[in-house]
């Protein structure tokens, strides 16, 4: 077991806590950028995936484990991305400019729909949030001069300096960078003053704002950065997929993210990533399983249904600090090793609070 | 004419929606949690519904009785198996968990083979009967109601009186009401809190298994018919969440809502009407029509 010794505020923030972490962050980066010459290509369109969808989880990650507002209209956030990016590459602006209007636009309506939530929480932010994905989606589907409706519209390949970059190796590098700085400037977010008021907000509110933290500003700011990230993300999937459409950005999608976060470990950035990792690997697992499985249980189409559903109710129940939660464990069970008790990380039973008088 | 149609129609919709709203509002009011798993719920109650009648051959009224009394069985259980451990946690984590239940629900019935995976009609003794008032002899102008909907109407008032009933002047339901306004002193006073949970889980299930078998006529029965516990949320929300006639009563204008919209605006707004409206709703009343106001404690 390794102990700090904290001799200095900085200390506090550092985001590398010792050597270790230096090193095995070192590596990671190494094997990621090694990554188009070391797998094969189809796992490589994976690895893109799970960072793309890592760039929404960031997002969600924020507002949901840590600012304490959930949501779930994420996908249209997505969704207005994905448009934007196909819009205004097909009009024919630079790859980069439009990534940044993509964004800037989402966390604009990311405002619009966070401003009335100042008001709502908890279940009543959730039905908000619900009610804008519906809507958004329907407009997706219905405004057919911009989105080509439900008949789905086609993106071209990125083209960057003039040069097209297309898929594989370059987009992979293009997502790469891109995550890496948002998940670099999340960290810098959460270690800054803002992001410790988000944390304050998540914990009591009422607590946060008798400190003197505006619960506007921040409620509004952590919607609109997480909107931002999200489009982002939708950007980037609309390039890797080449073809949008309405039902892509449905409910079941929200749902998909959120299962996400929960799954990797809500309230840390290393979930995310966990998370990320496990929704793109298990459709594969199940896929993977069917043949072991006999034929009227493998076939069965509702299969995936039943496992996402299972897979989600254990987490919640058995493990609700998520895979990230459960690293921690085997981390200390290894740290302490003779030492380790059972139920060190037991939760307590409570009757619980009401939250209608919270 | 048109107008009393369409408010007839609506108002069938909307007696559904505001079942299924009713579910939540229970299990809302006494566990303190939001479930999303009412749809499925409803639309298990429908399959029992359908095995029931076509392959028990149960007539129609016993049929009712026995999903009713499974599903009862079947909402206790949940809430003994999934739900009382996680109680006290976060109402996300639950949020989460009834999702999943709903995952679940719908690939179950997705499985099963030979039904799962079609739309199958319930043969219920009353389908496609028609009532006409007024209107010529050719029956141009008249009003046209489908016995269905007088059903789904009638059903809804029924139910809705036993459960005043229940509340007000049985024992359970006047304990339920203590539990659901503050657990840990009912608990106090001697009154099984955990039990009364149960109940509610058992009570809303049995609900949600009503609003199926009665919708079931006018749609089909299909695995994803629980998804219009969807449109519920929003009837939960006008009403607002945690007063039970303002389940019905959200539900009602959901429903009218909507089958206005459908008739009246451009195509595309029908779908999205109950939205709107819960949008507005929350941006000019967050707590509801009969919402209860509480006072904000440290």
């Amino acid at each position: 077991m390794r102990f700090i010794f904290k001799t200095d505020y900085a200390q506090d923030i550092n985001l590398a806590k010792h050597g270790g972490h230096v090193f095995w962050y070192s590596v990671l980066m190494v094997f990621l950028l090694a990554a188009p010459w070391l797998l094969t290509e189809y796992s490589l369109a994976q690895l893109n995936l799970v960072l793309i969808y890592a760039i929404a989880g960031l997002g969600l990650m924020l507002l949901a484990g840590f600012t304490g507002q959930f949501s779930l209209g994420h996908a249209a956030f997505l969704g207005v991305g994905a448009y934007t990016q196909a819009y205004l590459t097909g009009v024919g602006l630079p790859f980069l400019l439009s990534l940044g209007i993509s964004g800037f636009l989402s966390a604009l309506i990311g405002i619009v729909v966070g401003l009335p939530a100042l008001r709502l929480k908890g279940i009543y932010l959730g039905m908000a949030t619900l009610s804008f994905g519906f809507i958004i989606e329907e407009v997706f589907a219905r405004w057919e001069s911009v989105t080509g409706g439900n008949a789905g519209k086609s993106v071209a390949a990125i083209k960057m300096f003039g040069h097209d970059i297309g898929g594989g190796e370059g987009f992979y590098f293009v997502c790469l960078v891109i995550t890496v700085a948002c998940t670099l400037g999340i960290l810098n977010l959460l270690r800054s003053p803002t992001g410790r008021a988000f944390v304050a907000i998540r914990d009591s509110e009422i607590s946060a704002q008798s400190m003197g933290i505006h619960l506007a500003y921040y409620k509004t700011l952590s919607f609109s950065i997480s909107a931002a990230l999200a489009g982002f993300a939708g950007a980037l999937y609309a390039h890797n997929l080449r073809f949008i459409s309405p039902d892509q950005f449905n409910l079941l999608q929200s749902i998909d993210l959120l299962l996400m976060i929960v799954i990797g470990g809500l309230g840390s950035v290393h979930g995310v990533f966990l998370g990320a990792i496990f929704l793109i690997i298990l459709p594969q697992g199940i896929s993977a399983m069917k043949e072991f499985l006999p034929e009227f249980i493998g076939q069965a189409p509702g299969l995936k249904n039943v496992i996402y559903g299972t897979v989600l109710i254990a987490f919640v129940l058995f493990e609700p600090l998520g895979l990230y939660g459960r690293w921690l464990k085997v981390r200390t069970y290894l740290q302490m090793f003779p030492f380790y008790r059972k139920g060190m990380f037991k939760r307590q039973k409570s009757f619980q609070k009401s939250d209608r008088l919270k | 004419m048109q107008f009393l149609q369409l408010v007839i129609s609506g108002v069938a919709q909307g007696c559904i929606y505001g079942l299924i709203a009713l579910g939540f509002v229970l299990i809302y009011k006494a566990t303190e949690t939001v479930s999303f798993a009412q749809g499925e719920l409803m639309m298990l109650g429908a399959f029992g519904g359908l095995v029931a009648m076509t392959m028990l051959g149960f007539p129609y009224w016993l049929a009712v009785i026995a999903v009713l009394l499974a599903m009862v069985a079947f909402g206790v259980l949940l809430e003994r198996l999934v739900i009382r451990p996680i109680l006290g946690q976060p109402a996300f984590s639950i949020v989460m968990l009834t999702i999943g239940i709903g995952y679940v629900a719908r690939g179950l019935i997705t499985m099963i083979p030979g039904i799962g995976t079609d739309t199958n009609a319930l043969p219920v003794p009353y389908k496609d009967e028609i009532l006409k008032f007024g209107g010529n002899e050719m029956g141009i102008g008249a009003l046209v109601l489908n016995v269905e909907h007088l059903v789904i109407i009638g059903a809804t008032g029924i139910l809705c009186a036993l459960l005043f009933a229940l509340f007000r002047y049985s024992k359970l339901g006047i304990a339920m009401q203590a539990a659901s306004q503050n657990q840990l002193a009912a608990y106090y006073m001697g009154i099984p809190v955990q039990r009364l949970n149960g109940i509610a889980w058992g009570l809303a299930a049995a609900v949600a298994a009503i609003a199926g078998l009665l919708l079931a006529p006018i749609t089909f029965v299909h695995a994803n018919m629980g998804f219009i516990g969807l449109k519920a949320f929003p009837a939960a929300v006008v009403g607002g969440f945690g007063s039970l006639p303002g389940a019905i009563v959200g539900g009602l204008v959901i429903g009218m809502v909507e089958s206005l919209a459908g008739f009246y605006l451009p195509d595309g707004f029908k779908d999205t009407a109950a939205y709107v409206v819960v949008l507005i709703m929350l941006m000019v009343k967050p707590n509801g029509l009969f919402g209860e106001k509480l006072r904000k404690k440290v």
